[in-house]
């Protein structure tokens, strides 16, 4: 995940990368936009505006795609990105507190990135690791069977 | 025939290759020959054993005893003490790694595992192990015995309908895409799995990805498919990564590309990733995001049989469903049909959830009940509370009371009941749930992932949602159970797609069985479970209090005064209900008012 101005020449690289990896075809259209957003954190304007112009797809559609998925994100996010499971079974095993609890200790909504660019809070729909909920990701961390006592103690690891 | 009293085998595998299998082989005949043992052991090639990460290693038997970690210096050494003078080289002994399943367990009372039966047995990333457990036999069966429309005919008498949700019998969607005369034909896999809380096919993709890849090449050859794609979602790292080794093994088997096990049958597939969008998991929502578009369902028919990926016929089956077709072209379909009940044949998985002691992944025979889902299975309510509610089917699906605690979990007795089987969601609630925040909670989830194509389910789960929310917020008024009646109506009837004609399910069905929940909370504006946040107070109980300040000390909004060794008070202007002083009190000092 990167913060701040990317300059010109990381994108371009991004985008290339993804292009080679999967060919320039539309219907590889999600793939590359995922390894897009996956090396540089989200997907600039400026990648949108070289995908556009290799794929020969038209920007419109090109942002359709791009804001209709939940992984693919076309605004920057912070440095850490934490998703928090959402689902009934961590909802029911307690999620609601945990989610609170996490909330206030990065003082943002879920959706809201801080200030600072240090973290961006999530919802994301199920994981599949219901067995274990509630259960959230810190990047690619995954943990489970949190209470709202051990969020203080998971942030200060990403700190 | 020559004997052997000890056989040895030395794994060959790339990576033990890589650090000198092939030296160690030389050294062990060299040493064997030395001891004049080379007519009593014998050394065999092998692939990997499951030590490659300290290879080499080898394998002897009969004893069974597992080495790695070797040099050509150790052999020497291993050849006097183990082969001459029959004393195992403990330094070198490894336990041979068993692929334990944590997750799945050991089967639990009442269950019968078909489509998981390999999860947690066999080593998922090596084609080796699923074939040992005659993996990919069925395929060679159909090739070379079966003409498509037998295969269609087998999986007919089977009875094994579509475990996706809806419950269409699966050989009659075959047929239909086969007979339709436009070439060529696409097969899709469905591993978007993405009801909360339901995980049965990542565990199935994750554990034994081969036998999907097996149930779809079949499938491909009845249906007469040429190219498929296996649509998993990106929350599934995991099991993306395992079925995209799994068919990279397979193609260099030759189970996979041109002319499969030397017929005239090509069959080539490849998994697409999907990007974090419920709405996929609908077939031609599914479609138009593996061809690069946004993911949104569109009116049928035309159906996906007649045109599909690309304007071609197409069939989608869910990973369940390609899972179970090996076993029954091996078993045969009377096998298959024998468990479950008329209609609803063969195991289907479940994801058990929420308030059981045993919560995890289960395969049960159909026409189960209920009962012996939760108390048998299950092992019960945790905490020995009472069952309040099973809900069944995912978000769209409906809330089983107790009085349907002795229902047959079946696709009839469901959608009679009022529910559905879904793809394998079972969450299940104790009697201090709040009934009315669950509905929240679902249409909560459902209007996030409404794709936002039609109106009705784009704006009116909307509307369904504000107003429950207003009625766990304690702001609720007359009319509106009514107003959610009247929208639930018309949303099912107007909606594109079935997750739109579902979206009013968890609200009816809660509305149908707690209808004074409800209206508790709106007249009364009480909540009866003592969960919505708006409509319950924190107290501190004078008797067990004793003033150890632990609770005023992890207030995070310093709600909570008093001195110490003294009673403490919860300022309710103040007081956020996050719960941590009920958690963090050692005295259950702490109730909900």
């Amino acid at each position: 995940m990167t913060v701040g101005k990317l300059d010109g020449q990381a994108v371009l690289e991004a985008v290339q990368n993804a292009i080679i990896a999967h060919g320039a075809a539309k219907e590889e259209l999600i793939p590359i936009l995922s390894d897009v957003n996956r090396s540089l954190g989200y997907i600039p304007r400026e990648a949108m505006d070289e995908i556009s112009r290799q794929l020969r797809v038209p920007k419109s559609q090109l942002f359709s795609v791009a804001s209709f998925y939940q992984m693919l994100s076309t605004r920057p996010l912070g440095k850490h990105v934490i998703h928090f499971c959402e689902s009934a079974p961590c909802h029911v095993a307690g999620g609601r507190q945990v989610l609170q609890a996490l909330q206030q200790a990065v003082n943002l909504k879920p959706g809201e990135t801080s200030q600072d660019g240090q973290w961006s809070l999530l919802t994301t729909s199920c994981l599949g690791v219901c067995g274990v909920g509630p259960v959230m990701t810190v990047d690619e961390d995954i943990y489970g069977n949190i209470t709202p006592g051990q969020i203080k103690e998971i942030l200060a690891r990403y700190q | 025939m020559k004997y052997f009293r000890t056989h040895v085998l030395v794994c060959v595998d790339p990576q033990c290759l890589k650090k000198g299998a092939h030296e160690i082989i030389d050294s062990l005949q060299d040493e064997l020959v030395a001891q004049g043992l080379i007519d009593e052991v014998q050394v065999l090639e092998t692939s990997r054993i499951g030590g490659c990460d300290n290879g080499p290693e080898m394998m002897v038997y009969p004893e069974g005893v597992h080495y790695t970690g070797l040099t050509t210096d150790d052999i020497p050494f291993i050849v006097e003490e183990h082969f001459l003078k029959g004393r195992v080289a403990q330094k070198f002994v490894t336990p041979v790694k068993v692929f334990l399943d944590e997750e799945l367990g050991a089967p639990k009372s009442k269950e019968i595992r078909v489509v998981l039966r390999n999860c947690g047995k066999i080593d998922p990333d090596n084609i080796e192990d699923y074939i040992a457990e005659d993996g990919y036999m069925a395929l060679g069966k159909v090739l070379t015995e079966s003409t498509p429309e037998g295969v269609i005919d087998t999986v007919a008498r089977s009875g094994l309908r579509g475990r996706g949700g809806a419950g269409f019998p699966a050989a009659k969607k075959w047929a239909l895409a086969r007979a339709v005369n436009d070439y060529p034909k696409y097969l899709t896999c469905n591993a978007d799995e993405g009801d909360p809380g339901a995980f049965m096919n990542r565990r199935v993709l994750e554990g034994d990805p081969h036998s999907v890849l097996e149930g779809m090449i079949i499938v491909a050859y009845a249906m007469g498919a040429s190219h498929g794609y296996i649509y998993c979602r990106a929350e599934y790292p995991l099991a993306v990564k395992t079925m995209n080794i799994a068919i990279q093994q397979a193609r260099q088997m030759g189970f996979l590309g041109h002319h499969i096990l030397g017929s005239d049958f090509s069959f080539d597939c490849e998994l697409r990733m999907g990007a974090g969008a419920f709405v996929c998991g609908e077939e031609t929502a599914l479609i138009a995001s593996i061809e690069g578009r946004r993911g949104e369902p569109r009116p049928r028919p035309p159906f996906p049989a007649v045109k599909g990926l690309w304007g071609k016929p197409t069939n989608n089956n869910n990973v369940e469903t390609f899972a179970n077709i090996p076993q029954i072209i091996l078993n045969g379909p009377e096998w298959f049909a024998s468990m479950g009940t008329e209609k609803s044949k063969g195991t289907k998985t479940f994801a058990l959830a929420g308030d059981v002691k045993h919560t995890g992944l289960i395969e049960v025979p159909l026409g189960i009940t209920l009962r012996e889902l939760v108390y048998d299975v299950g092992g019960g309510i945790k905490d020995d509370k009472g069952f309040k509610v099973a809900q069944i089917g995912g978000p769209m699906g409906g809330c089983m009371t107790t009085q349907y605690l002795d229902l047959k979990v079946d696709y009839e007795s469901l959608a009679a009941a009022g529910g559905m089987m879904g793809s394998g969601g079972l969450v299940i609630m104790d009697d201090e749930t709040c009934m009315v925040d669950i509905a929240r909670y679902f249409m909560d989830f459902i209007q996030d992932e409404s794709c936002g194509k039609c109106t009705p389910c784009r704006v009116g789960t909307r509307r369904l949602l504000d107003i429950l929310n207003r009625i766990c917020e304690g702001t609720g008024h007359d009319g509106d159970i009514e107003t959610l009646e009247y929208l639930c109506k018309e949303i099912r009837t107007t909606s594109l797609c079935g997750l739109g004609q579902g979206a009013p399910n968890p609200v009816e069905s809660t509305l149908k069985y707690f209808r004074d929940e409800y209206e508790a909370h709106i007249y009364e504006k009480r909540c009866p479970a003592k969960v919505c946040k708006a409509l319950i107070r924190f107290e501190i109980e004078a008797e067990p209090c004793t003033g150890c300040t632990v609770c005023a000390r992890n207030c995070p909004v310093n709600a909570i005064t008093g001195e110490r060794r003294k009673l403490h008070v919860i300022d309710p202007d103040i007081c956020v209900r996050c719960g941590i002083c009920m958690q963090v009190c050692n005295f259950n000092a702490i109730v909900i008012k």
